[in-house]
C-alpha cells in the first residue's frame, strides 16, 4: 500500500511539473474548461434554485382557486356563488378575491392590482396602497409619497404609498400593488358582491381532489384550478425556460468543448517523444497512462471546482446577471431578489460525469495510442 | 551474462520494403566488462543494443540474461527486466525538457514507488559523483552537451542497474568531453559495472577501458577483438 501511495504522489509530482512546463497551453485549457462548467453550473443551479423557491411561496398559497368560464374565458363570479360553495363538505375556508391588471403608461409596464385577503398580514387602508420592490424602484417610491393612475373609466386617483413589499417576495410581488376592497371597486367600477375568482382552503389534502369534481358538478361554468396543477405550470414553464437558455447556449457550448478535446486530445511530437523515453526508461504504458490520467484529472478537477464555485457565486452572490433577463419574473418588470442557496447533489453529479468524464477519456485515448508504441523508437532519435 | 545466440530482426516483415538489420547474431557478453559494438552505421549496432536491452524483441533467436531466455517474455516482465537490470544512456541523451537536471535522473525510479526521500538522496549523490552537483537544479536544455550526458549517466544509474547500456556516447561530444566520458567510464568499470556500447569513434574504441570490441558490419559479426 505504502508503495502504491509514493508511487502515485511520484506520479502526481512529475504531473504537476509537466503541467508547469506547458504553462500556456495548460492555463487555457483551464480557463476554457472552467468556463463551460460555469455556464452549465449557472444555468443549473439557478433554475433549480427557482424552482424550490416558486415552491416555497406557493406553499402558502389555497389549495383551490375557482374561476368562473364565459365562452372559454375567465369572467367575473356573480353574487351568490361564495354561498352556493358554503355547503360543499369539506372547504374550511372560502374568500372571494379582487384582482386586475393595470397599464402604466409611465414605465409602459402591466401593474397588477389586488385586494389582500382579510387575514393577511398586510392590510390596507382606504386611500392608501402597499406596492412591490421593483415598482417601488423603477419609479422612485417610498412610504409616504403619493401617486395617481388614471382608471379606464378616464377618472384620476390618488393614493398614498404606506409601505413597500418586503424583498423576499419579490420573485412574485416585482409588480403589485395591494389596496383596500373599496378603493379597488372604485378604480375598476366593479359592483359589490362580484368576484374575480373565489379561493378555498380545504382541511384534508387527500379530499382536494374530491372538492373538486363536487365543484364541477355544483357550479358548471366555473373551473377548479388546484394548488398542485399550479406548482406543475410553475414547474414546467422553469424547465421550458432552462432548455431556451441551454439551447442558446448550446452552440458555445460546443464551440468550447470542441476546442477543449481538441486541445486535450492532441498530442504534440515533443509529448509523444517523452512518452518514448520514459518507456525506454523503464515505464511501463500502464504508469503512463496514469501519469497522463492525474494529468487530466487536475485539470479538469480544478476547473469543475473553479467553475461551481464561480457559478454559485454568480447565482446566489450576484443575482445571475449573466441570464436573468431570460430565466427570471413574469412581467415587463423584472425583479431583483438574491435567491436561498440550493445545492442539489444529484444535479452537481450529473455535471461532474457530463465533464470531468469525457475529458478524462479525450486526455487518455491518444496517450494510449502513443503509450503502446515500442520503446527502441526513441533510440533511433 | 548475456548470450545471444542466432538473433535475426527484420523490419517491415512481409511488405514491400522489408529489410533485415540483423542477419544471425551470436555472442556472449561477459559480467563486469566493457564491450563495445563497433561498425559503420546501418551495421545493426543500435538494433542489437534495443534487443540486449529489452526494448525490442528479436524476429527469430534467443536472448539469454543469467541463463533466462527473455527474448519472448511479454512487454510486461521486459520492462521490469529492463529497469531493474538495465541503465540506458542515448546517443541524443533523450532528458526531457523543461524539467531540472534532478527530477531527469529521478524519473526512472518514479513507477518503483520507493521513498521520495531516500530517491533523492541518491538522486543527488550520482549528480555530485558526475560533478554536477552545481548544476542540479538547472533545466537540462540549459546544460552543456557534456553536462547532459553526465545528466543521462546519472539517470541510467539511479536504479542501480547491473549493465549500462551507452548507444553511441561520444557522437556528439568533442574530443575533450569524449576523455571525460571515458574517465566516468574507467570508474564505472572499476565499481565492477558491465557496460555494453556502441561507438565507431576510434578514441572510444582504442581506449584501454574497453575489454572486448565486436566489429560488426551488414548486420553481422565480421570480428572480435
Amino acid at each position: 500500500m505504502k508503495t502504491w501511495i509514493e508511487k502515485q504522489k511520484a506520479l502526481i509530482d512529475f504531473t504537476l511539473a509537466s503541467l508547469a512546463r506547458r504553462k500556456i497551453k495548460n492555463l487555457g485549457l483551464l480557463l476554457v474548461y472552467t468556463l463551460i462548467v460555469f455556464l452549465l453550473a449557472s444555468v443549473m443551479l439557478f433554475t433549480h434554485a427557482l424552482r424550490k423557491e416558486a415552491g416555497k411561496v406557493l406553499e402558502n398559497s389555497p389549495e383551490v382557486i375557482v374561476q368562473r368560464l364565459v365562452a372559454g374565458r375567465h369572467d367575473l363570479i356573480p353574487p351568490g356563488y361564495l354561498e352556493k360553495i358554503g355547503r360543499i363538505r369539506g372547504v374550511q375556508k372560502k374568500e372571494g378575491r379582487l384582482w386586475g391588471y393595470y397599464y402604466d403608461g409611465v414605465l409602459k409596464a402591466n401593474y397588477t392590482f389586488m385586494v389582500p385577503q382579510p387575514d393577511a398580514l398586510m392590510a390596507v387602508e382606504s386611500g392608501k396602497i402597499a406596492v412591490g420592490a421593483t415598482m417601488a424602484r423603477m419609479r422612485g417610491l417610498v412610504p409616504g409619497n403619493t401617486i395617481s393612475f388614471r382608471s379606464y373609466s378616464g377618472k384620476l386617483f390618488s393614493f398614498e404609498v404606506s409601505s413597500v413589499l418586503p424583498n423576499k417576495s419579490e420573485l412574485v410581488s416585482a409588480d403589485l400593488v395591494l389596496l383596500s376592497e373599496a378603493d379597488f371597486r372604485a378604480f375598476f367600477e366593479l359592483p359589490p358582491g362580484y368576484y374575480n375568482d373565489i379561493v378555498l382552503s380545504v382541511a384534508n389534502p387527500l379530499e382536494v381532489r374530491n372538492i373538486a369534481t363536487k365543484l364541477s358538478t355544483l357550479l358548471p361554468d366555473s373551473r377548479p384550478i388546484l394548488r398542485e396543477e399550479v406548482l406543475r405550470t410553475y414547474e414546467s414553464i422553469f424547465n421550458w425556460r432552462e432548455g431556451i437558455v441551454l439551447v442558446l447556449l448550446s452552440g458555445a457550448i460546443l464551440a468550447f468543448a470542441i476546442f477543449a478535446w481538441e486541445k486535450a486530445s492532441g498530442l504534440s511530437a515533443e509529448e509523444k517523444r517523452e512518452i518514448g523515453i520514459l518507456k525506454a526508461i523503464g515505464w511501463e504504458t500502464g504508469d503512463v497512462i496514469k501519469m497522463k490520467f492525474w494529468e487530466g484529472a487536475l485539470v479538469s478537477l480544478a476547473a469543475f471546482l473553479l467553475g461551481y464555485i464561480a457559478a454559485y457565486l454568480h447565482v446566489f452572490r450576484f443575482s445571475s446577471w449573466l441570464f436573468e433577463p431570460v430565466l427570471k419574473g413574469w412581467a415587463v418588470l423584472y425583479p431583483r431578489f438574491e435567491l436561498t442557496p440550493e445545492v442539489d447533489g444529484f444535479q452537481v453529479a450529473t455535471l461532474f460525469l457530463f465533464t470531468v468524464f469525457p475529458y478524462a477519456v479525450a486526455t487518455i485515448v491518444p496517450i494510449w495510442r502513443a503509450a503502446i508504441t515500442d520503446p527502441d523508437a526513441v533510440m533511433r532519435g | 551474462m548475456i548470450e545471444v545466440s542466432e538473433v535475426r530482426k527484420a523490419f517491415n516483415q512481409g511488405r514491400h520494403n522489408e529489410y533485415w538489420a540483423l542477419k544471425g547474431i551470436s555472442l556472449t557478453i561477459e559480467a563486469k566488462k566493457v564491450t563495445a559494438l563497433c561498425g559503420p552505421s546501418g551495421s545493426g549496432k543500435t538494433t542489437l543494443l534495443t534487443i540486449i536491452g529489452c526494448l525490442a524483441r528479436p524476429t527469430s533467436g534467443r536472448v539469454r540474461l543469467k541463463e533466462r531466455d527473455i527474448s519472448g517474455l511479454p512487454e510486461r516482465f521486459l520492462t521490469d527486466i529492463r529497469r531493474s537490470t538495465f541503465g540506458f544512456v542515448f546517443q541524443q541523451f533523450n532528458l526531457i525538457k523543461g524539467l531540472s537536471a534532478l527530477d531527469n535522473v529521478m524519473l526512472p525510479a518514479y513507477p518503483l514507488g520507493g521513498d521520495w526521500r531516500a530517491l533523492r538522496a541518491r538522486a543527488e549523490s550520482l549528480l555530485d559523483s558526475l560533478g554536477l552537483a552545481h548544476r542540479r537544479e538547472a533545466r537540462v536544455e540549459w546544460l552543456s552537451g557534456g553536462e547532459q550526458q553526465r545528466v543521462a549517466i546519472a539517470r541510467a544509474l539511479v536504479n542501480d542497474p547491473e549493465v549500462l547500456i551507452a548507444d553511441e556516447p561520444t557522437a556528439n561530444l568533442d574530443t575533450a568531453l569524449s576523455k571525460e566520458f571515458l574517465a566516468i567510464l574507467e570508474a564505472l568499470a572499476e565499481q565492477g559495472r558491465t557496460v555494453l556500447l556502441t561507438s565507431h569513434d576510434p578514441l572510444v574504441v582504442e581506449a584501454a577501458v574497453i575489454d572486448s570490441v565486436i566489429d560488426m558490419r551488414d548486420g553481422q559479426i565480421v570480428g572480435i577483438r
